[in-house]
């Protein structure tokens, strides 16, 4: 039986949601809003939340020190390289288990999770060394081929997880039909893993965009993504908020604007076998 | 031509035997149940038919032609599936299409063997809806017309009505006998109902525990039932099956006898017994009655006969319609 739903109870609810929602949202909020504040009023007490004079000239100041663009496209090119890459690694892998499990696919799945459970810092050192003896120190290449490997497990398990959800009986379908293997994946299996395949992608390429670890450990100048440009700001010279909130803003806006117009996949692809 | 041979077909996966060898004859335009309750193999003999399931051994000969290592596709075979299992991302019109497009043949032929069976199959005016917004039976339709275009030597279908109500389950039994008398193609139809089995089929396969229990037309199963398997699985309500002293007196381990076939008065008869329940359809009532020595027993009477819950009545079996069973269960 449906639970009577109140005016009153809805509006409270509501009204929790929301807040939760704007504590959550807050920081954001805070870091975009003392961009624009003076490095006075940034750290002014108490602080000035709406009402302050406006200001552009952080933005002005670190687009004139550092190559905001230089960051922007090394960004890109290792989010969207390692996911590329990921994908094309997992895609068979999961089609695998998914489709033609054995009695240890479980545990291989268990294995490439427990993979992520393990403190990164734990291998940086030998990492490290294996990176200045190859010569992928501060190379975009270096940097896609850790992220790519760092990921790696998060994708495998997405795409098992959708792939589960295309029932067996349509691919035998498609085999009592007359549709070759090949067929069989191009007209039937990826129509219908596209969405999933899409959702991967997106909150991949949102997770390699925000790692910081490896990408501060193993890059310097060249190959620093945008996680560099806004560390650069934090230490040397004594904490500059204004300025550091700059560039955050303008590090995360690429990545907040696609989230935004991609929520609906994000969601789904969360949310995927959890409900139906 | 659809004639299908199995010859000493068996099924193992790891060490468990799932179906010891069976042989069966399937004729060229047959309407062939595979009947019994879940997990008796029915629907893993149907897969090995299709080639979605590899044999352990023995033979699947299709029109004189062994088929056992062919892929699915190659046997000539088309299946309807109990989920539908139809293309979501594609329209009624693609669904119905995809195996001749498989198959490769020109736009206009399809056009027109898809046109030809939405006709026949009342699907003229959903041809551009997806299968998402389309009724069960509908969907059902489609998985048949997607089996039909192919026109395969014979259909496989398994369970294909377990989805759809009852009602509708009435109206798609009709339709499918029907288009069996229409294209008289050979058609294996798995089920684990035996009203289906008996409604629809020239021959029923009986099948327990992955072996053949009885084959023969339904009225055969009915009359003549080999074993207590199967006495008991066809029929419905079930067979009566009682043990113990009564079935001795009659020289038998269990004795069977059918609800339609026991008179029941209130005032003389064979066995006194109590009234339980009392189930009214109109036009049949089944009575059930707590027999003194015998034990449960159901009567099927006409709908008109009123029985009160804890009256004391009268039951006389036929002697003629007894089905007799030895320790083994076999029919003596």
């Amino acid at each position: 039986m449906a639970r009577a739903v109140t005016t009153r109870r809805k509006m409270t609810f509501t009204i929790i949601g929301w807040a939760i929602g704007f504590v959550i949202f807050f920081p954001i909020l805070w870091t975009f809003l003392t961009s624009f504040k003076t490095e006075g009023t940034a750290i002014a007490t108490p602080p000035q939340f709406l009402f302050f004079d406006w200001t552009i000239e952080n933005y002005h100041e670190v687009q004139s020190r550092s190559n905001y663009m230089k960051h922007v496209t090394n960004s890109v090119v290792i989010s969207v390289g390692s996911t590329l890459i990921g994908l094309a690694l997992a895609i068979p892998a999961a089609w695998a288990m998914a489709f033609s499990p054995t009695k240890r696919t479980k545990d291989v799945l268990m294995w490439m999770l427990s993979t992520k459970m393990m403190p990164p810092v734990g291998v940086l050192v030998p990492l490290y060394l294996i990176f200045r003896d190859w010569g992928l120190l501060d190379t975009r290449l270096g940097l896609v081929g850790i992220l790519t490997m760092i990921n790696l497990p998060i994708i495998v398990w997405m795409l098992y997880t959708y792939f589960k959800e295309i029932p067996g009986e349509i691919l035998e379908a498609a085999r009592m039909d007359g549709a070759s293997l090949m067929k069989e994946i191009v007209y039937v299996l990826t129509p219908m893993a596209v969405p999933g395949i899409a959702s991967t992608m997106l909150l991949n390429i949102i997770l390699a965009w925000n790692e910081a670890f490896w990408t501060l450990n193993l890059s310097a100048a060249n190959a620093a993504p945008l996680t560099a440009f806004i560390a650069s700001y934090s230490s040397p010279e004594g904490l500059f908020w204004a300025k550091l909130s700059a560039a955050s803003t303008m590090a995360i806006a690429p990545i907040l604007i696609m989230g935004w117009f991609s929520q609906k996949q994000l969601v789904r692809g969360l949310t995927f076998g959890a409900v139906k | 031509m659809g004639s299908i041979t199995l010859q000493k077909v068996s099924k193992s996966f790891g060490t468990t035997s799932v179906i010891p060898e069976i042989d069966l004859e399937i004729n060229d335009g047959e309407f062939v149940v595979f009947v019994g309750p879940s997990g008796c193999g029915k629907s893993t003999l149907l897969r090995m038919i299709a080639g979605l399931e590899d044999l352990s051994g023995g033979r699947i000969i299709i029109d004189g032609k062994d088929m056992s290592n062919e892929a699915p596709a190659k046997r000539g075979l088309s299946m309807v599936f109990q989920s539908y299992a139809l293309y979501p991302h594609m329209s009624v019109y693609g669904n119905i299409a995809f195996p001749l497009k498989m198959d490769g043949q020109d736009k206009t032929a399809i056009d027109k063997k898809v046109k030809d069976a939405a006709h026949i199959l009342n699907l003229t005016n959903y041809l551009d809806r997806r299968p998402g917004q389309l009724s069960g039976g509908q969907r059902q339709r489609v998985a048949i017309g997607r089996a039909i275009v192919r026109q395969p030597k014979a259909f496989l279908f398994d369970e294909p009505l377990s989805n759809l109500d009852a009602a509708l389950r009435g109206n798609m039994r009709l339709e499918i006998s029907d288009l069996h008398h229409q294209l008289a193609t050979t058609m294996i139809y798995v089920t684990h109902d035996q009203v289906e089995a008996m409604t629809m089929a020239d021959k029923i396969v009986v099948l327990n525990a992955g072996r053949i229990e009885q084959v023969g037309s339904p009225l055969e199963l009915y009359r003549n039932p080999r074993n207590v398997f199967v006495a008991g699985f066809i029929g419905s309500p079930r067979m009566n099956l009682i043990e113990g002293q009564e079935a001795a007196r009659q020289n038998a381990v269990t004795l069977g006898v059918r609800p339609e076939h026991v008179r029941i008065s209130k005032t003389e008869g064979v066995w006194k017994g109590i009234v339980g329940v009392t189930e009214h359809l109109g036009s049949d009532t089944f009575i059930h009655v707590q027999a003194d020595g015998v034990g449960k027993v159901t009567v099927r009477t006409d709908g008109d006969f009123a029985a009160e819950h804890g009256q004391p009545v009268f039951l006389t079996p036929e002697s003629a319609r007894l089905h007799r069973f030895d320790a083994d269960g076999q029919a003596i």
